[in-house]
């Protein structure tokens, strides 16, 4: 019962997040209800038992990829009464597409005998020594490991790619050259005079 | 108890909204990643959803790579912005003309 109200509670501020995401004027503002949507996903994923992606979707989404988007939000300088124009031209369209996928989620879910959604049984009680991040972390590091290990390629495949595309190079910027730094010898730098002592006077 | 029909009902609305949004915010490329995002989030919802309901966890296994590409796109969509509006001043899909697509 406890459970069901905070999915309710949860529910309704996830949905209100989600329609001030699409319809807020300021970008900030949408990118921070896209934060509220990303925690109370959490706390919903935290009631059905995927502790581990719970944490993982705070951790990298709200501490990593949001802090992306509000970072480069507030970098650009747009104009918005420009991008705003035109704002409700195909809402109509919008909002009935979105009607019309609610409705068939909706017909199709809560359909008379559920269309074999109860042959899934329900959830099953797991024992008080479960482990989520276990079974996750053994699923991965067994069966899943080739895909693992191509994620984490990925991952660096996107750094490059990130960093490549936004790095710039400017006239008169001055930078270090490591490799001539290392290279250099004393002899290109100092230069040993031999000279006669002069007599003193 | 929550039941698997609740948590399928929260997902679609959750996806239709960023439908809605993705045809409100056609114009503004920073809104369009925000609503692909959201979408993503939908669907990893119906994965979780069915993963617990079905006592498999092979469904949260997809979620977490499904997690692992969104962020390198989301990554790799931010840089091409940046890039973008260094170029053209401007993130109005509108004015991304030059393949007169």
């Amino acid at each position: 019962m406890l459970v069901e109200s905070l999915f309710y509670v949860f529910g309704t501020i996830l949905v209100l997040a989600a329609f001030g995401v699409i319809v807020s004027r300021n970008p900030v503002y949408s990118a921070l209800s896209l934060v509220l949507c990303f925690v109370t996903s959490a706390a919903i994923w935290l009631l059905i038992e995927a502790e581990f992606l719970a944490v993982v979707l705070v951790l990298v989404y709200v501490g990593a990829v949001m802090v992306l988007f509000l970072f480069v939000v507030m970098m650009l300088d747009i104009n918005l009464d420009e991008l705003r124009r035109g704002f409700t031209r195909f809402a109509w369209l919008g909002w009935a597409v979105a009607a019309a996928v609610i409705f068939e989620i909706v017909s199709v879910v809560w359909a008379r005998g559920g269309l074999g959604l109860d042959v899934t049984k329900g959830p099953t009680d797991t024992a008080p020594d479960y482990s989520n991040t276990l079974e996750l972390g053994r699923m991965l590091y067994t069966k899943y490991v080739y895909p693992f290990e191509l994620a984490a390629v990925l991952l660096l495949v996107a750094i490059v790619a990130a960093i490549a595309l936004t790095l710039r190079s400017r006239a008169g910027h001055k930078v270090q050259d490591v490799s001539k730094q290392v290279a250099v010898r004393a002899s290109d730098r100092i230069r040993v005079v031999k000279m006669e002592a002069e007599k003193r006077s | 108890m929550i039941t698997l029909a609740q948590l399928l009902t929260l997902s679609g609305i959750l996806f239709s909204l960023s439908v809605a949004g993705i045809f409100l915010n056609r114009k503004n490329v920073i809104l369009l990643l925000m609503c692909i995002e959201l979408l993503l989030l939908a669907a990893n919802f119906n994965f979780i959803a069915f993963s617990r309901y079905l006592g498999d966890i092979h469904g949260q296994v997809f979620v977490f790579f499904v997690l692992t590409v969104a962020a390198a796109e989301s990554a790799i969509g931010l840089a091409i912005l940046v890039v973008l509006f260094r170029e053209r001043r401007t993130i109005n899909v509108e004015d991304l003309d030059t393949l007169r697509g």
